[in-house]
């Protein structure tokens, strides 16, 4: 049970359909397995199909061919089992809701008894060490408290895989660096599994257990790079020879995967609009 | 009572134009000695709203059964535009039948239909006066509560789906609390146009004792300054019924931009 990947993708290809019949193959020959409470990073270019692939894991879209599957499941089955909690670039709060009741959300949906849920939220606070806000309003918080808010309401069902999709892309660098720590921290007292695009190396690099490095047109894994960092990471990580050397691999792994080609403007488009909900 | 002052302050320029003006404009009647049925003065206005207060045109009891009208087409209009607006929402094929054909019958003076209305329900019924205040009021709750139901973000619904919340779970807790503040706005607009549909009803023919009746019988016998009176009566129910609105949202959408910005520091 312990060695069954949590998700598995197997010759997984995602095409879209355009305007005027034409396709657009978004990701070709995606093949990984991600072991239970390892800490991915999928990084790209702009338009390499990181974001697909995340929102594939999570059932968001599916795959034109291939399989996605999840605790031994496919993908969309995982999805109604609530396998997943998922953080977008944006906090995705609801406004009307204080910071306890946007956490409360997911379980009041699974129809938790009360006494049970106000505990959880409460615990789910304390770990984003936001207990004091529970009253507040999303209008009332700086954006890194926004986007804690929002990882508190993505564990607040303990799934198995938290899904992040660039949520700290429209961080100021301090803010960012926080941030990363506070993830950490989160995913060494939850051992849950992450699986985190972004397109900060450095990010990246001093998160991951391993990054899968992509390139566009189209969108693959180019190569899978072992972080062997020591942990606990912090400051000291940040700092080390091994990080910095780190750093370049992944930097040369993107450079060789698509010998520095543009980014894919239109896939990047198409990806944006499938997120606006536009096609899809 | 440092709250009651910081409000004073904040609208003491609102005030001050308002006493400015009754006063301008009392001060104008008299210097210049405009005859009262061209413009009353603010003070025999005054007078008039005393007398006829619940004697003669009986001011009061007329702005009730006005308000009860009003207050009635208001909220049957409300009604009647969150039902088509839910609907519309859930079937979104609906919507090319019903926008279309409720733009269309908006675009008809509703109040041209009073007349017609007084007929259908009966002039004295206070229903044919609720009816054109319906028929007003709908089409604004429609379309804003409709507007409401569906410019969800597109995040929002992903969220959702990744909570494998069903069609009624993404509508009770996303889509109506979404629509709250657009009902809201709806609403607001509609105590406007319940009360112009009610008066314009009573113009018609109806209870005697109504506010449209004072205006019409008062004019017709030359006492401006009673049908005056009844203007002021009918701003001022206009008045209580937005301010009644605008306390619900205060109630019941703190968090939104339009309320919170409101707060006096």
């Amino acid at each position: 049970m312990t060695d069954q990947p949590v998700v598995s993708l197997a010759g997984v290809e995602k095409e879209f359909a355009l305007s005027g019949g034409t396709t657009m193959t978004a990701l070709t020959g995606i093949d990984l397995d991600l072991r239970r409470g390892e800490f991915v990073s999928l990084i790209g270019p702009s338009g390499c199909g990181k974001s697909t692939l995340l929102r594939l894991i999570g059932d968001l879209t599916q795959p034109t061919t291939g399989t996605v599957t999840v605790n031994g499941k496919p993908a969309p089955q995982a999805r109604l089992d609530r396998d997943y909690g998922m953080v977008f670039q944006a906090p995705v709060l609801f406004d009307w809701r204080t910071v306890e009741e946007n956490v409360r959300l997911p379980l009041e949906l699974t129809g938790q008894e009360r006494a049970a849920r106000d505990a959880r939220v409460r615990e789910m606070l304390e770990l984003v060490e936001l207990p004091d806000f529970a009253r507040h309003y999303p209008y009332q918080l700086s954006g890194g408290m926004q986007q804690r808010v929002a990882i508190a309401r993505a564990l607040a069902f303990s799934p198995a895989i938290l899904l992040m999709d660039e949520p700290f892309g429209a961080l100021d660098e301090m803010t960012r660096e926080r941030m990363n720590s506070e993830v950490l921290r989160i995913w060494e007292q939850t051992g849950i599994t992450v699986v985190f695009v972004t397109h900060s190396i450095p990010e990246a690099v001093f998160l991951s257990s391993r990054v899968a490095v992509m390139s566009a047109r189209p969108g693959r894994i180019t190569q899978i790079v072992e972080i062997d960092l020591p942990r606990p990471r912090g400051l000291e990580t940040r700092e080390s020879r091994r990080y910095f050397e780190m750093v370049t691999e992944v930097r040369e792994a993107l450079r060789g995967g698509d010998g520095g080609a543009a980014p894919d403007a239109s896939l990047a488009s198409i990806e944006r609009a499938e997120a606006e909900g536009v096609i899809g | 009572m440092r709250r009651a002052l910081a409000l004073l302050r904040h609208n003491a320029p609102a005030i001050v134009v308002l006493v400015g003006g009754i006063a301008l404009w009392e001060a104008t009647i008299r210097g210049l000695s405009i005859r009262a049925f061209i413009l009353p003065a603010p003070s025999s206005i005054a007078r008039a709203l005393g007398e006829n207060w619940t004697a003669g045109y009986q001011i009061l009891p007329a702005a009730q059964a006005t308000l009860q009208e009003a207050g009635g087409g208001l909220i049957a209009g409300a009604l009647l535009g969150l039902a088509v607006a839910f609907a519309v929402a859930r079937y979104p094929s609906a919507r090319d039948i019903v926008l279309p054909v409720g733009i269309a019958v908006n675009a008809i003076p509703i109040v041209a239909f009073a007349p017609l209305a007084n007929q259908w329900f009966g002039s004295q019924s206070v229903y044919s006066k609720m009816a054109i205040s319906a028929a007003l009021v709908f089409f604004p709750i429609m379309i804003n509560v409709l507007r409401g139901l569906t410019s969800v973000s597109a995040s929002s619904v992903e969220l959702m789906r990744s909570y494998a919340a069903g069609e009624m779970a993404v509508l009770v807790k996303l889509r109506v609390p979404n629509a709250l503040p657009f009902f809201l706005t709806g609403l607001k607009i509609g105590t406007t146009l319940s009360l112009i549909g009610a008066v314009v009803g009573e113009y018609f023919g109806g209870l005697n004792v109504a506010l449209g009746r004072v205006v019409v019988e008062s004019a017709s016998t030359l006492a401006f300054e009673v049908t005056w009176a009844a203007i002021v009566v009918v701003s001022a129910v206009g008045i209580l019924m937005y301010l009644a609105v605008l306390a619900a949202e205060r109630v019941l959408i703190p968090w939104h931009p339009s309320v919170r910005g409101e707060r006096v520091a």
